[in-house]
């Protein structure tokens, strides 16, 4: 029963999964904050990892959720279920391929479609970081000051764009200097 | 051609940090500039295509990338090398990580990310937002600011509302038909 559970829930995010990575991060989220499958805490800590360590968060994510919940066999069930409506729909794509091109490239219902599906993935990504602003990520002012400090050097670069401000932007150094700052402050 | 798909994604998807996105530029030097398996224009039909199709963009990638090159042989090696290192390495991180948690210096260190981790979230909706609205198209009489009310409702549906995202999209979608629909048929 759980595996169908689990199976049912990532095809059901894959299949959705319009905007990439980010966006699919509040459809998991979401899910497994229904069936009660982990705390808030645990998820962040998930996206965390996901993002520090090589290949897809999206995969990244599946394969952490399905091991928690359904052991090897849970973690292989969720990743092969988020892939699959992908390979059904992109096959799909690649056998019609030139006939795609000619006919959606242009085409208003299409095009308008996907203008709009920005900008609701925009506010799926916002509403992924305001559902983990709760007291069990934020736990106190230094919390905030950490939050301001990794937003400011990620759009820093946006208003001013130079080597150094590049650096700095990285989300995977961002990650490891707050993290040495919470061991530094919290142990 | 199995295996040199499979070679060629399993690289990638080791040595890449920072999610699908970060990717792109890798396949594109491997498989256009080095092996030569497409040519850019098709590259940029591919990404093209990936972005608009629902699912990861890497995985969306390897499939188009697969089939293009070795059908469904490359299909097979190009998804098993983009998701095999990301599926190992975070199961032996999740294998090792429920012993450790309980640690203090290891929950120390994760109260420092998690704030971290929200921010890097949100940040990215700046630079998102601006390029979203610069792909302007007046045509269905909402233009300037007023696209960012949908991101806006969105949110505060999911966040506030409880509604599950599935139903936001879909409802952007059949809006979005319905709204077309009526333009173009006024225009004729």
């Amino acid at each position: 029963m759980i595996y169908w559970q689990l199976f049912y829930t990532f095809f059901k995010i894959g299949l959705f999964g319009f905007g990439g990575g980010l966006a699919i991060l509040s459809l998991i989220q979401m899910e497994v904050e229904q069936y009660g499958w982990m705390t808030q805490q645990e998820f962040v800590d998930i996206v965390a990892v996901s993002q520090v360590t090589p290949g897809p968060i999206g995969i990244n994510c599946a394969t952490y959720v399905g091991y928690t919940i359904g052991g090897f066999w849970g973690s292989v069930l969720t990743t092969s279920a988020i892939v699959l409506p992908s390979l059904i729909i992109m096959l799909s794509v690649c056998k019609a391929y030139f006939w795609l091109n000619n006919r959606f490239s242009g085409n208003p219902y299409f095009e308008q479609t996907l203008r709009m599906l920005r900008f609701t993935v925009i506010g799926l990504i916002a509403s992924a970081a305001l559902m983990l602003m709760k007291p069990t990520t934020f736990i106190d002012l230094i919390s905030w000051i950490i939050f301001g400090a990794v937003a400011f050097f990620t759009i820093l670069p946006q208003v001013y764009k130079n080597k150094v401000t590049e650096t700095l932007s990285h989300p995977i150094l961002l990650i490891v200097l707050s993290g040495i700052a919470g061991y530094m402050i919290y142990a | 051609m199995f295996w040199q798909l499979f070679y060629t994604y399993l690289k990638i998807g080791t040595f890449t940090l920072g999610g699908g996105y970060a990717m792109l530029p890798l396949i594109q030097r491997e498989v256009v500039d080095r092996k030569g398996w497409i040519d850019e224009k098709e590259f940029l039909n591919m990404i093209a295509l990936a972005q608009a199709a629902p699912g990861l963009i890497a995985v969306n990638s390897a499939i188009f990338i697969g089939w293009r090159v070795g059908g469904w042989k490359g299909v097979a090696g190009a998804v098993l090398g983009a998701v095999l290192p990301s599926f190992l390495i975070i199961l032996a991180i999740a294998m090792v990580f429920s012993e450790w948690k309980e640690l203090p210096a290891v929950e120390a260190v994760f109260k420092g990310v998690r704030p971290a981790v929200v921010a890097l979230i949100a940040a990215p909706l700046v630079k998102m937002a601006r390029a979203a609205l610069k792909n302007r198209d007046d045509s269905l009489e909402i233009s300037g600011y007023l696209p960012l009310l949908i991101s806006l409702v969105a949110a505060l549906l999911i966040w506030l509302g409880h509604v599950n995202p599935v139903w936001v999209i879909t409802a952007t979608i059949l809006i979005t038909l319905v709204v077309v629909d009526i333009v173009e048929r006024r225009r004729k």
